[in-house]
């Protein structure tokens, strides 16, 4: 049944931040794994190589290989999918993206609402929408974990005497394998992922940064010492 | 010893290296009182220099084609060695750039640097930054994200406004009937060559003639009118060791602010690499919102404020074209703001808000309240440059000194 003009809205009274933290391997272990398991079905991420991966996130080889590489072999290989691009148009009537650098596209925290705001919805081909993404043709790929939310309704009367219906908030319908603070965990940690596979360098730049901006601060008090002495002689 | 004098002997009657020496850094005499807004050009010409090197490590990767270009950016960011600190400085460059080179500018709003008979060094400078604002647009093409397609977009289809050349203009911009394949290699060439090349030639001959009639000051006073028995200016000391020592210093500081950005906050929350430029160029999908980069929402948000097509670009390239008629706008014998009457004072400070103010607002959609605002800070924007003559010419000046003002 087609609710007439259902208006989506800020689902939860909370909105929906996340702190990052990409210093933290394990939370990046964890969410590589349910990048791996959940969305490389479809996804891609063909910036990314698996040995890089595994130097950064601390992954023995034989464990890269056997539980993270499904379409290769060689470790030295990008991120790639199986699913052929016509193919994926015609299933999902849109190729779903690459995910290399979803997270500086989206942000955290669109990601994070996201994620969380999967609701069924029986006129979708998935069964399901999206708060956050109106009428996506993802499925709710973590939909084992989370189980399935619904929808809760309320009218909103205008002026001119009509009534609209809104969602108002979204309720856990059937239940998942994961509690919810334990699969709001879990989104934790693939987002957190999705930050670093974003942009792999960061855990580099900002330990060398430290580094650079002291020599520099030394360098400054010497430079401006040099200058004063020399313009001692200015009168 | 004997030998290094001997070398410069050799090379003195071959070419006039010590001759350029003295003349150029340590017997070129600047005035002493040089104070903050003078460290910016220096650092231009080092913006410049970073932009150079960055740029030819970037290019030795990066691939000019619309397949490769944006793969071509995450290969240099991913897995060429150090490839994420030559593109992060780039990009922080440019945008480093263009504050470095706006403060610059406003230096001479402050001291009167662009008067007789410095008119012609504001000119050149006027050049520079025409220069600069086209190697920022074609640059920004390269990582061919779905900004830089739809800005390109955008910007060309303005010059295609044009009356009756518009067309054929946007088609020779192009190479193509829409912004392709061959844009972006033509935009190439033009940002890694054409442009540097004729940014080089216009720094040197800036410099050149600045050299010729000597640096103004915070005073406004010209050093040359008073002269000792060497025919050394009183108020003046040798560039070389006083002002390269201190422009050390103001290096020093730039860096400071540079390399915390370069790494710790590289993307400046969207205004150095907007957010939605990490989505490959999508011809078929045209972004909600398409905003020019930060340092040209000023011209964007008067381009907007006209209601009229070919109006709004004719007054967007009026603003900038405006610039260069200040040296003869300004009726006022005084240089500097010190000694300048209370009209100039508001007017320059009312200037200085439209300007900020409308590079705010060409940053935003343009909603009905913002409209109306872009379209105020517009008159004050040009009212600035129009009703110059007639304040500057009735403001109640203060007397100049004679000599430099040095503590």
């Amino acid at each position: 049944m087609l609710f007439p003009a259902v208006l989506t809205a800020k689902s939860a009274p909370d909105t929906y931040h996340m702190t990052v933290n990409t210093a933290d391997v394990k939370s990046l272990q964890r969410g590589a794994r349910i990048f791996v398991n959940y969305c490389m079905g479809c996804h891609s991420a063909s910036y990314m190589r698996y040995n890089r991966l595994a130097a950064d996130l601390g992954i023995a080889d034989e464990t890269l290989k056997s539980n993270f590489m499904f379409g290769t072999d060689r470790t030295g290989n990008t991120m790639e999918i199986a699913m052929k691009g016509s193919d994926a148009l015609r299933f999902f009537s849109v190729a779903p993206p690459d995910l290399s650098v979803i997270a500086r596209s989206r942000g955290a925290d669109w990601l994070y609402e996201y994620f969380m705001t999967f609701y069924r919805d029986p006129a979708r081909p998935t069964g399901v929408n999206n708060l956050k993404f109106r009428d996506v043709a993802m499925p709710h790929v973590l939909w084992d974990l989370q189980g399935y939310q619904k929808p809760v309704y309320k009218k909103i009367g205008h002026s001119d005497g009509s009534t609209t219906e809104v969602i108002e908030k979204l309720v856990q319908d059937t239940p998942g394998r994961l509690k919810p603070e334990e699969y709001r965990k879990t989104v934790h940690d693939l987002i957190n992922f999705l930050v670093y596979l974003s942009e792999p360098a960061k855990l580099q730049r900002q330990k060398i940064g430290v580094w650079v901006i002291l020599y520099l601060l030394v360098f400054l008090v010497l430079a401006y010492l040099l200058k004063k002495e020399y313009w001692r002689d200015v009168h | 010893m004997k030998q290094l004098c001997a070398l410069l002997q050799w090379i003195d009657a071959r070419f006039p290296l010590t001759k350029l020496w003295n003349e150029h850094l340590a017997r070129y005499y600047a005035p002493k009182n040089f104070n903050f807004w003078y460290f910016f050009g220096s650092l231009a010409l080092f913006v410049l220099v970073i932009q150079i090197v960055t740029g030819i490590w970037l290019t030795m990767t990066y691939k000019p084609s619309a397949e490769q270009a944006f793969a071509s950016v995450e290969y240099i960011m991913r897995d060429v060695e150090w490839g994420w600190w030559m593109r992060y400085m780039h990009s922080t460059g440019g945008s480093a750039f263009f504050i470095v080179v706006y403060l610059h500018m406003f230096r001479a709003l402050l001291y009167g640097s662009f008067k007789k008979p410095r008119e012609l060094l504001w000119l050149t400078g006027m050049f520079i930054y025409l220069t600069l604002m086209a190697e920022g647009f074609f640059g920004y093409l390269l990582p061919w994200g779905q900004m830089s397609y739809w800005g390109a977009q955008v910007i060309i289809s303005l010059f295609g406004a044009v009356p009756f050349v518009g067309e054929e203009l946007a088609l020779l911009i192009r190479g193509d009937y829409v912004v392709s394949d061959v844009t972006l290699n033509r935009f190439f060439s033009l940002h890694v060559i054409a442009m540097p090349l004729v940014l080089l030639g216009l720094v040197f001959v800036h410099i050149i003639a600045l050299h010729e009639v000597g640096s103004n000051n915070p005073d406004g006073v010209e050093i040359k009118k008073h002269k000792d028995q060497n025919g050394i200016p009183l108020d003046g000391i040798p560039f070389h060791p006083y002002y390269t020592v201190k422009d050390i210093v103001g290096v020093v500081v730039f860096l400071i602010i540079f390399t915390a950005i370069v790494f710790f906050n590289p993307e400046m929350g969207g205004y150095f690499l907007e957010h939605n430029n990490f989505i490959p160029a999508d011809p078929l999908k045209t972004p909600e919102h398409i905003a020019p980069v930060w340092y040209f929402t000023p011209y964007y948000a008067i381009l907007r404020a006209i209601p009229n097509q070919v109006g709004g670009v004719f007054a967007m390239g009026l603003a900038v074209m405006l610039f260069f008629f200040l040296p003869w706008l300004d009726r006022s014998p005084v240089k500097s703001i010190r000694y300048r009457g209370w009209k100039y004072r508001t007017a320059l400070t009312a200037f200085v808000v439209s300007f900020i103010a409308l590079g705010w607002l060409g940053m935003q959609v343009a909603t009905p309240v913002y409209s109306w605002m872009a379209k105020f800070f517009t008159l004050i924007y040009f009212l600035f440059f129009f009703l110059m003559p007639f304040y500057t010419s009735t403001d109640n000046d203060k007397p100049v000194p004679d000599r430099v003002n040095y503590p």
